[in-house]
């Protein structure tokens, strides 16, 4: 961080997030707006559910459409938030501490909207709970060896696990709110989230190795989350879907996406709070690396699919990478390669990587894209697979484009709420990576110190 | 605890311990590893942020979570197993009293038991278990969460999440004397001593 010589100003700058009298004006703005998207998604699932899957596009062959092409993007970028705080902690990268809560926080809201979108598109919705092993008296249980199956209890994991890390992460940081508050409902609330935390050394002791070994389980974790997803295309026969590189390549796509997701949110935020002093510019830089490495890594895969497609010899495999790039729907194949692909390649210069609103373009051009990657292997694959007279063409509905935006209203809804109401930066681990921090350091040398 | 000779029950109701206060990690731990060496049990050091080699110095006893979240593991594992085998494969004949007959699926040529498929549900189990075991033994051994706590009650050791170090010796003590331990801990040299209420 930059410009922070003592504890007390790295609480007071954090805290003034949550305790300004009043947010910034423009915080009302986008509340108001992704309310309003969140309230109209709410309104097509109820109306979905009223009348039935027909007011989707989805068809036959296409069954999977929108619903599964959203649900594998919002899973996607559930991958960051875990990465950043478990990955980067374990191989003791300090320069997480700021931007960790955040992109926490981002994973779970993006796992809420990717739950909900495989839930709608069961079809009858009232049926969902037969996703899980539950007894009953039909005597029925779920079917163990599907991936669809393996999804549920991936996700479910994964969300729930998300969850304790970010929530345990924030109890300290949530004592700090309580004792600062100033009026009786943020005492009893923070005062009832942080637990009774009050730092003793004793807890802080458990509470570290607890911490690790929560890094340590999400680890495995984040990797396997999405491998599972590529199960879902990768253990189906379908030609484009049914390869080995699936779990790799998709793995590297969702921390594509989800650093993505993490920049187009931390620029503005911290350009609105001033919280430019923890997310410095080598933050920054940081991630705009790692977006750069995964989307090498992306497109490599690309070229390694075209390429074993045609090495296998196999007719119905050369025709799909084809046909995804030249036929119907070659238009999103481009927009995906040359927003996945090309657009972060300006990453190789410095000046691409320090300049705020090229990195925020960038950004938006990956979300963009990894999208479209999604929307390309789930309807190339199935509007045209083996037999020439089951082809078809997906067309969107209304419904279902509309749906889509809404779910960024309930992600920004959430997002929003959490930005005022809880610690957006992780307030004991920064002082923790402080030099003053260190007992054996005597008293400071006033450098600038960027960690 | 025993009762300590020379502190009256009266003087006990009115004061929970004494805590003092140190601005910086390094202050603290020199005066924890002082009061270590002292020979008290019932103490602590409250901080903003994990002081590191603090645990240590004070012989904090290395924590016994990693045994029991291994546990939760475990548990989390052969739950798996047993809910996967059993609901979709499984057929016993318990003496032909109790037939116990799973869901038994003939799927894609796949036998009953197939280990393969079954490992993404074992992983995520045991990963699910071990995280909520950790969490929940990570709370519970720390007694948390605490409804009132006399650290809590005082609003100036309430700058423990912001920026201060307190050190606190408690009454129940065996050692604890109310004028012997209070000059104690001026002795290390403190910022300030606050007295403490249960």
């Amino acid at each position: 961080m930059l410009g922070h010589t003592d504890f007390a100003s790295v609480t007071e700058e954090i805290c003034a997030v949550n305790e300004a009298p009043k947010p910034p004006r423009l915080w009302y703005i986008s509340l108001v707006i992704s309310a309003c998207l969140a309230s109209m998604l709410l309104v097509l699932v109820g109306y979905l559910v009223i009348t039935g899957v027909g007011v989707w596009g989805n068809n036959n062959p296409v069954m999977w459409g929108f619903p599964i092409v959203n649900f594998v993007f919002w899973v996607g970028i559930g991958h960051a938030g875990t990465l950043i705080s478990a990955i980067l902690f374990l191989f003791r990268q300090k320069w997480r501490t700021s931007i960790n809560r955040f992109a926490e926080a981002m994973t779970i809201f993006a796992v809420i909207c990717a739950g909900l979108f495989p839930g709608i598109h069961i079809g009858r919705v009232w049926l969902a709970y037969w996703l899980f092993p539950i007894p009953n008296q039909m005597d029925m249980w779920p079917q163990f060896r599907s991936p669809l199956l393996w999804d549920v209890f991936a996700v479910g994991t994964y969300f729930t696990v998300s969850l304790l890390f970010w929530y345990v992460g924030m109890i300290p940081d949530l004592a700090t709110l309580r004792d600062r508050a100033n009026n009786k409902i943020k005492a009893i609330a923070y005062g009832f989230f942080s637990l009774g935390w009050r730092g003793s050394m004793r807890h802080w002791h458990r509470y570290e190795r607890a911490y690790l070994l929560l890094a340590a389980l999400a680890t495995p974790l984040v990797l396997s989350v999405h491998s599972v997803v590529s199960f879902d295309f990768a253990v189906s026969q379908l030609p484009g879907w049914h390869t080995t590189i699936f779990p790799p390549y998709f793995v590297a796509g969702a921390i594509f996406s989800g650093f993505a997701m993490v920049m187009t949110l931390a620029i503005p935020a911290r350009q609105i709070w001033g919280l430019k002093n923890f997310i410095t510019m080598r933050h920054l830089e940081n991630m705009n690396k790692i977006i750069l490495l995964t989307g090498s890594m992306v497109g490599y895969a690309y070229a390694t699919e075209f390429f074993i497609a045609w090495y296998s010899g196999e007719l119905y495999e050369k025709f799909a990478f084809v046909n995804r790039a030249f036929g119907q729907y070659a238009w999103a194949y481009w927009i995906m390669v040359s927003c996945n692909v090309i657009s972060p390649q300006i990453f190789w210069f410095k000046f691409a990587r320090t300049s705020v609103w090229l990195m925020f373009v960038v950004s938006i051009f990956v979300n963009i894209g990894m999208w479209f990657e999604r929307f390309v292997i789930v309807v190339t694959s199935l509007a045209q697979d083996f037999l020439p007279s089951s082809w078809g063409y997906f067309e969107p509905t209304w419904v279902d484009i509309m749906t889509f935006v809404g779910s960024f209203g309930l992600f920004m809804t959430l997002f929003l709420l959490f930005i005022r109401f809880l610690p957006v930066l992780a307030i004991s681990e920064i002082k923790g990576v402080m030099p003053e921090a260190d007992p054996h350091a005597h008293d400071h040398d006033q450098e600038e110190v960027h960690s | 605890m025993s009762q300590a000779p020379h502190v009256s029950t009266h003087a006990r109701e009115k004061i929970w311990g004494y805590a003092a206060e140190f601005s910086t990690p390094a202050a603290i731990t020199n005066a924890a590893r002082k009061v270590a060496g002292a020979g008290y049990r019932w103490w602590d050091c409250h901080t903003p942020f994990p002081v590191h080699g603090l645990d240590s110095v004070m012989g904090v006893k290395p924590t016994i979570l990693p045994i029991i979240v291994f546990f939760g593991g475990f548990t989390g594992m052969m739950l798996a197993i047993f809910l996967q085998v059993f609901t979709n494969s499984l057929e016993i004949d318990l003496w032909a009293i109790v037939p116990v007959v799973g869901y038994q699926f003939e799927v894609s040529g796949k036998p009953l038991i197939s280990g393969p498929a079954f490992i993404p549900v074992l992983f995520e189990l045991t990963v699910l278990l071990s995280a909520l075991t950790t969490v929940g033994a990570m709370l519970a051994l720390n007694g948390l969460p605490c409804l009132y706590h006399p650290v809590l009650k005082s609003t100036k050791l309430a700058r423990i999440t912001d920026d201060r170090f307190y050190l606190i010796i408690e009454a129940r003590d065996p050692k604890f004397t109310d004028e012997a331990t209070r000059s104690f801990l001026e002795s290390l040299d403190p910022e300030s001593i606050e007295p403490l209420e249960p």
